[in-house]
C-alpha cells in the first residue's frame, strides 16, 4: 500500500482491498499513522499560497473498522452453505441478523446473479447460533455485505459449475463450458433446458472435494445493480412477517419483568407475591436477577401484575446523578489539545460541543422467546450477536454451551439496541424459573428507562489557520463509556491487536479505525477519551461515535471557511483529501442548488462523511422561522424544520441501490432527531423519557418535505457498508443549516435539550404506566 | 371473567377473558391476530393501529369489554378483504414504493393511512402535505418520506 497513490482517484478500493492483508503482514502503515501529529511539523515556506497543506493518512484511511471486520472474518467466512432442492429452490441460512437493513434481499440478489436463478426461487434464512464461526456471526458496523460478498458468491458460483457438470454428463458427455446458464437452468448448445431442480440430486457428490470457483465478471452481472424491492414486502404489508412476539412456541405464555425504579437496582423483597399470583390470568410470579417477572395469559395481565407487584428495592449505582454530573466528569476527562508551532500570524480556531444521552431503542422493545427445562433451553429473538447470546444465556442458566439452542429471529430494528441480549437473559431466567416456556417482551417504558443509551460525550476540535491554509487540526472526543461487550470488541481487538500500535482499549480501536482525516488540514489527529465506570446500560447507536464527531468536525469546517472569507461548499471543493468525496460533494451541490436564493431564517447547510469505504454528501434546507418553530404539536418537538434533503452516496458497488436509498433515508432520519429533537435526560438518578411521545425521535411533522438520495455509479468491484452510512453527512448538513439560518453555531446537541421538558415524566413506581381506556374517544 | 363477541376480519369470534384486557391483547394473545404490533401500549406509537367499523383506533387503549356484538374490527390480516383486488391500494402502494424496512410499525402505518385518506375523502380534498403531518404513528426506522409517497400514490386509487 505504500506505493499507493493516497489521492484518492476513484476506485482505489478495487485494488487496496486485495493488498490489504499484505498491508497488514508487510507494511506497518498504521505505525506511519500513529506517528501522525509527533513528528509532523508546520508546513514549509515553499508551500505554493492557496494550496491545501497534505494531510497524510488517519488510521482509518489505511486500514478501517471494515476491514478489521473483514480480516476477523476471514478464517471462517468459508463456513456458509447454499443448498438446491428438487423444486428448484435456493437455501441460504445467513450467518447475520435481518433487522430492516435489507441483506436478506441483498444476499438472494447476490446468490441469483451468481448462479443464474430466479430470485424468488433464493429463500435466505437467517442461521442459528453457530460458535463454530466464531467472530464470523455479528451483525454490526455496516459490514455483512462487505464480508459476505465473496464468500456468498463463491457458494453459488460453485454450485453454478456443479450444476453445469452434472448437465454434461446427463447430457450426453457434453463439455459444461459449452453450456449456459439461464434463469434457473442449463441451456445446451441445441437449445435443450435442464432445470436446476432436475440437477439438484445429480449434481450432490458423495465425498467432500475442494473446488477453484469461477466468479463472474462485472460485466455479466444481471441483478446486482439494479433497484430491488425487499423480498419480504408483501408480508410485511399483511401483517404475515412474524417477529419473535408472533411466534407461536407451544406453553410460551406472555411473560413481563417488573423492573426496578431506579438504573439497575435490585429485588430485596417482594411482599405480595401471592397476592398478585391470585390475580386473574396470572400464572407465576418469581424474582429473577433483573426484576421480578411475572407469567400471565395476557401480556395486559402482566402489565397489571407488575404494577400491583409491592417490591423492596435496592438502588443502583447511578445515585442522584443528573446531566450536568456527567459532563462534569467528561469535562475533567477531556484530553488537553497541542498548542502546535504555529507561524505568529496564525490564527487558531477553537470549538466545543456536547452531544447528550439518546436512546437506541428500536420500535420492537428487549422480546424472546424460551423454553428452558433442567438440561437444555431453547430461545427465539433477535439476538445480533447469537454465539455470545448463546454464551451469555448458558453461563447465567448454569447449563453448558452447547445445551442452549439461539433461534435468531428477523427483528423489529435494531440501531446497535439489539447487539445485546438483555431481553434474552430475563427470558430465559424467567423461564428457568417458572420451569415453563415464557414469550417475554420488555415494556416501552422500561425499554426507554432501563434500556441502553448512546452515552453523553464532547468533542473539540482545534485548527489553526494561516491566509489560505489551514495548518493543523486537531479533534478530542471524551464520551461516557460504551458498552462494546457484546463480541464485536473481541473481534475487533483481536484483529487489530496484531497491528503495530499501542495498547488501545476497545473503544480506543473502534473509535480509531471508523475516524478517518477528510481534509487536507496539515497534521491531523484524532483521539477518544472515554470514562470507564460502569453504573449506566451504554451501547453504541448506529454509526457510533461517528454522528457526533462528524457534526463537530463540520461545524468547524463551516467556522474555518468564514474565518477565510470562503464559501462553505467551496471550501470544502478545495481541502477535501478525496476525489470520491469531492465527487459527491459536487453533486449534492449541484443538485441542491447551493447557494441559491433563501427567504429569512431559512438556509442552506451541508456536510461530508467517509466511512465504510463510502463516500457521502449531504445538502439540506432548514427553515427556522418563528411560524414554523412554533408549531404546536400535542405532546411533541417541533422546532425547525428541515424542509429538503439532497444526499450522495458513493458506495463503490451498490447492490441493491433501492435498499441503500432507504438506509441513507432512515440515517438521515436518525440525524434529524440526533442534532434537532431527540435525547434522554439524567435527572436525579433516573432517565425522564418513558415513551414515544417523551423521546421525540423523528415523527411525520418533522419530517421533509423532499427528499432526494443520489446513487453515485459504482466506483468498485467491491461494496461498501450501507446500514450506519446516512447519518454523519446528514447530521452535520442539518447542524450547519441551523446554523447559518440562526447565526448561531449550536453547542449542545439535540439543539433542544436544554430547552425545557415537552412533557410531564411518568411515575417511577410502578415502573410502567397502565393502558388506558379511552382509546374509543379518539375514533373519527 | 366476561364472554366477548364481536367480528374479526369479518368472522364473529368470542373470547372469555376479563373485560378490562385491553383488546390488543384479545386480538394476539388469545385469539392469535398478530399482524397488530406492539410498540407502547399507551395509544402513543400507533403500531396496533387498527379499524373498528371501519375507523382507525388502537386496541392497546380498549377494553374488550367496550367492544359489542355489532362492532367489526379489521386488523392488517383483513384490510386486504375491504377491497377489490388482491391488495388493498395501500398496500400495493406500500409495495410500490418499497416502504417497508423492519416492518415492524408498518401494519399500523397502513391501517392509520387508509384512515386518513378516508377522512379527507369525506371533507371532499386532496390530501395535503398538513394532512400527513397529522399522521403520529411512529417508525423508527425513518421510512417517513416513502410513506409520505406512498399515501399520496394510493389515494388516487381507492
Amino acid at each position: 500500500m505504500t506505493e499507493d497513490n493516497r489521492g484518492g482517484e476513484p476506485g482505489r478500493r478495487e485494488v487496496g482491498r486485495r493488498r490489504l492483508l499484505g498491508y497488514l503482514v508487510a507494511a506497518p502503515t498504521l505505525a506511519v499513522a500513529v506517528r501522525l501529529g509527533v513528528d509532523m511539523t508546520a508546513p514549509s515556506e515553499a508551500q505554493a499560497a492557496g494550496t491545501p497543506v497534505p494531510t497524510p493518512p488517519l488510521p482509518a484511511d489505511l486500514f478501517d473498522l471494515e476491514d478489521t471486520q473483514n480480516y476477523a472474518a476471514k478464517p471462517t467466512a468459508h463456513l456458509i452453505t447454499l443448498e438446491l432442492r428438487e423444486d428448484g429452490s435456493v437455501h441460504f441460512e445467513l450467518p447475520r441478523m435481518e433487522v430492516g437493513q435489507g441483506i436478506m434481499t441483498s444476499t438472494a440478489m447476490i446468490i441469483a446473479d451468481e448462479l443464474d436463478v430466479p430470485l424468488d426461487q433464493v429463500v435466505v434464512t437467517l442461521a442459528k447460533a453457530r460458535p463454530e464461526l466464531q467472530m464470523n456471526q455479528l451483525t454490526g458496523g455496516s459490514n455483512t455485505t462487505m464480508s459476505t460478498y465473496y464468500p456468498i458468491r463463491t457458494a453459488a458460483a460453485l454450485a453454478r459449475g456443479a450444476l453445469l457438470e452434472a448437465a454434461a454428463l446427463m447430457l450426453g458427455g457434453l463439455k459444461p463450458n459449452s453450456l449456459k446458464t439461464e434463469n434457473g437452468a442449463v441451456i445446451a448448445p441445441d437449445g435443450t433446458r435442464v432445470s436446476y431442480g432436475e440437477l439438484a440430486g445429480k449434481a450432490a457428490v458423495s465425498q467432500t472435494t475442494a473446488k477453484e470457483a469461477e466468479l463472474k465478471s462485472a460485466a455479466e452481472r444481471k441483478v446486482v445493480g439494479t433497484p430491488v424491492g425487499r423480498t419480504d414486502a408483501r408480508d410485511a404489508v399483511t401483517g404475515a412477517k412474524q417477529f419473535a412476539m408472533d411466534l407461536d412456541i407451544p406453553g410460551a405464555l406472555p411473560t413481563m419483568v417488573c423492573k426496578p425504579p431506579t438504573i439497575n437496582g435490585t429485588v430485596r423483597s417482594v411482599r405480595n407475591a401471592a397476592a398478585v399470583r391470585a390475580m386473574p390470568g396470572v400464572a407465576h410470579v418469581a424474582v429473577i436477577a433483573t426484576g421480578v417477572a411475572v407469567r400471565a395469559r395476557t401480556f395486559g395481565q402482566c402489565i397489571d401484575a407488575v404494577r400491583a407487584l409491592d417490591v423492596d428495592w435496592a438502588p443502583g449505582l447511578v445515585g442522584h446523578d443528573s446531566d450536568d454530573d456527567v459532563l462534569a466528569e467528561l469535562k475533567d476527562a477531556e484530553l488537553p489539545l497541542a498548542v502546535p508551532e504555529i507561524p505568529a500570524l496564525a490564527t487558531t480556531v477553537d470549538t466545543s460541543f456536547t452531544f447528550m444521552f439518546s436512546s437506541n431503542a428500536a420500535l420492537e422493545t428487549g422480546c424472546t422467546v424460551a423454553d428452558v427445562t433442567a438440561d437444555s433451553a431453547e430461545v427465539w429473538g433477535g439476538f445480533k450477536a447469537p454465539i455470545v447470546a448463546k454464551q451469555e444465556i448458558a453461563s447465567t442458566l448454569g447449563l453448558p454451551a452447547d445445551a442452549v439452542t439461539v433461534n435468531v429471529v428477523q427483528g423489529g430494528g435494531s440501531f446497535g439496541r439489539k447487539l445485546f441480549q438483555d431481553g434474552g437473559l430475563d427470558a430465559a431466567l424467567a423461564s428457568q424459573a417458572f420451569g415453563a416456556p415464557v414469550r417475554l417482551m420488555w415494556h416501552r417504558a422500561d425499554d426507554c428507562r432501563q434500556g441502553r443509551v448512546h452515552p453523553m460525550s464532547t468533542s473539540r476540535v482545534r485548527a489553526t489557520v494561516l491566509g489560505d491554509q489551514v495548518l493543523s487540526y486537531e479533534q478530542r472526543h471524551t464520551s461516557a463509556r460504551t458498552d462494546f461487550g457484546h463480541g464485536y470488541g473481541e473481534m475487533i481487538s483481536a484483529a487489530a491487536s496484531q497491528l503495530p500500535v499501542g495498547d488501545y482499549s476497545i473503544s480506543q480501536w473502534v473509535y480509531t479505525l471508523t475516524q478517518a482525516a477528510h481534509y487536507n488540514f496539515g497534521p491531523t489527529t484524532s483521539l477518544l477519551n472515554e470514562l470507564t465506570d460502569r453504573r449506566f446500560n451504554t451501547g453504541a447507536m448506529r454509526n457510533i461515535y461517528s454522528p457526533n464527531t462528524a457534526v463537530a468536525r463540520e461545524l468547524t469546517v463551516d467556522k474555518i471557511a468564514a474565518t477565510m472569507g470562503k464559501d462553505p461548499y467551496e471550501f470544502r471543493r478545495t481541502f477535501v483529501r478525496e476525489e470520491r468525496s469531492r465527487a459527491v460533494l459536487d453533486k449534492v451541490a449541484e443538485v441542491g442548488r447551493w447557494g441559491r436564493d433563501m427567504p429569512p431564517h431559512h438556509a442552506q447547510g451541508i456536510g461530508i462523511h467517509n466511512e465504510y469505504h463510502a463516500y457521502t454528501a449531504c445538502l439540506m434546507e432548514i427553515d427556522t422561522s418563528p411560524a414554523t418553530v412554533n408549531r404546536k404539536v400535542r405532546q411533541a418537538v417541533t422546532g425547525p424544520r428541515v424542509t429538503k434533503v439532497v444526499f450522495a452516496v458513493d458506495i463503490g458497488l451498490a447492490v441493491n441501490p433501492k435498499g441503500l436509498e432507504a438506509q441513507m433515508m432512515g440515517g438521515i432520519m436518525d440525524a434529524l432527531a440526533i442534532v434537532l429533537t431527540s435525547s434522554v435526560h439524567l435527572k436525579d438518578g433516573n432517565f425522564l423519557e418513558a415513551s414515544w411521545d417523551n423521546y421525540a425521535y423523528t415523527r411525520q411533522w418533522n419530517v421533509p418535505f423532499d427528499v432526494e438520495v443520489i446513487v453515485m455509479p459504482s466506483t468498485s468491484e467491491d461494496p461498501g457498508g450501507a446500514g450506519e452510512l446516512g447519518v454523519a453527512a446528514a447530521a452535520s448538513a442539518a447542524a450547519n443549516a441551523y446554523a447559518r439560518a440562526t447565526g448561531t453555531t449550536p453547542t449542545v446537541f439535540p439543539i433542544n435539550h436544554n430547552s425545557g421538558l415537552h412533557f410531564e415524566p411518568y411515575p417511577y413506581s410502578p415502573p410502567i404506566p397502565q393502558s388506558p381506556t379511552n382509546g374509543l374517544d379518539y375514533v373519527r | 371473567m366476561g364472554k366477548h363477541t364481536f367480528k374479526v376480519n369479518g368472522e364473529s369470534v368470542t373470547v372469555e377473558v376479563e373485560d378490562d384486557v385491553r383488546l390488543l391483547w384479545a386480538l394476539r394473545d388469545i385469539l392469535g391476530v398478530r399482524g397488530p404490533k406492539y410498540g407502547c401500549g399507551i395509544n402513543v406509537c400507533k403500531a396496533c393501529t387498527s379499524h373498528i367499523n371501519g375507523k382507525a383506533f388502537n386496541p392497546c387503549a380498549v377494553p374488550v369489554g367496550e367492544v359489542g356484538e355489532a362492532d367489526e374490527v379489521t386488523t392488517i390480516e383483513g384490510l386486504a378483504d375491504t377491497a377489490d383486488g388482491d391488495l388493498h391500494p395501500m398496500q400495493q402502494a406500500w409495495i410500490d414504493y418499497d416502504v417497508a424496512q423492519c416492518g415492524y410499525c408498518q401494519p399500523g402505518q397502513i391501517m392509520a393511512a387508509v384512515d386518513l385518506v378516508r377522512r379527507v375523502r369525506a371533507e371532499d380534498r386532496a390530501i395535503t402535505e398538513d394532512d400527513l403531518d397529522t399522521l403520529r404513528n411512529i417508525c423508527r426506522c425513518g421510512t417517513y418520506p416513502r410513506i409520505r409517497e406512498a399515501i399520496k400514490s394510493a389515494s388516487s386509487k381507492m
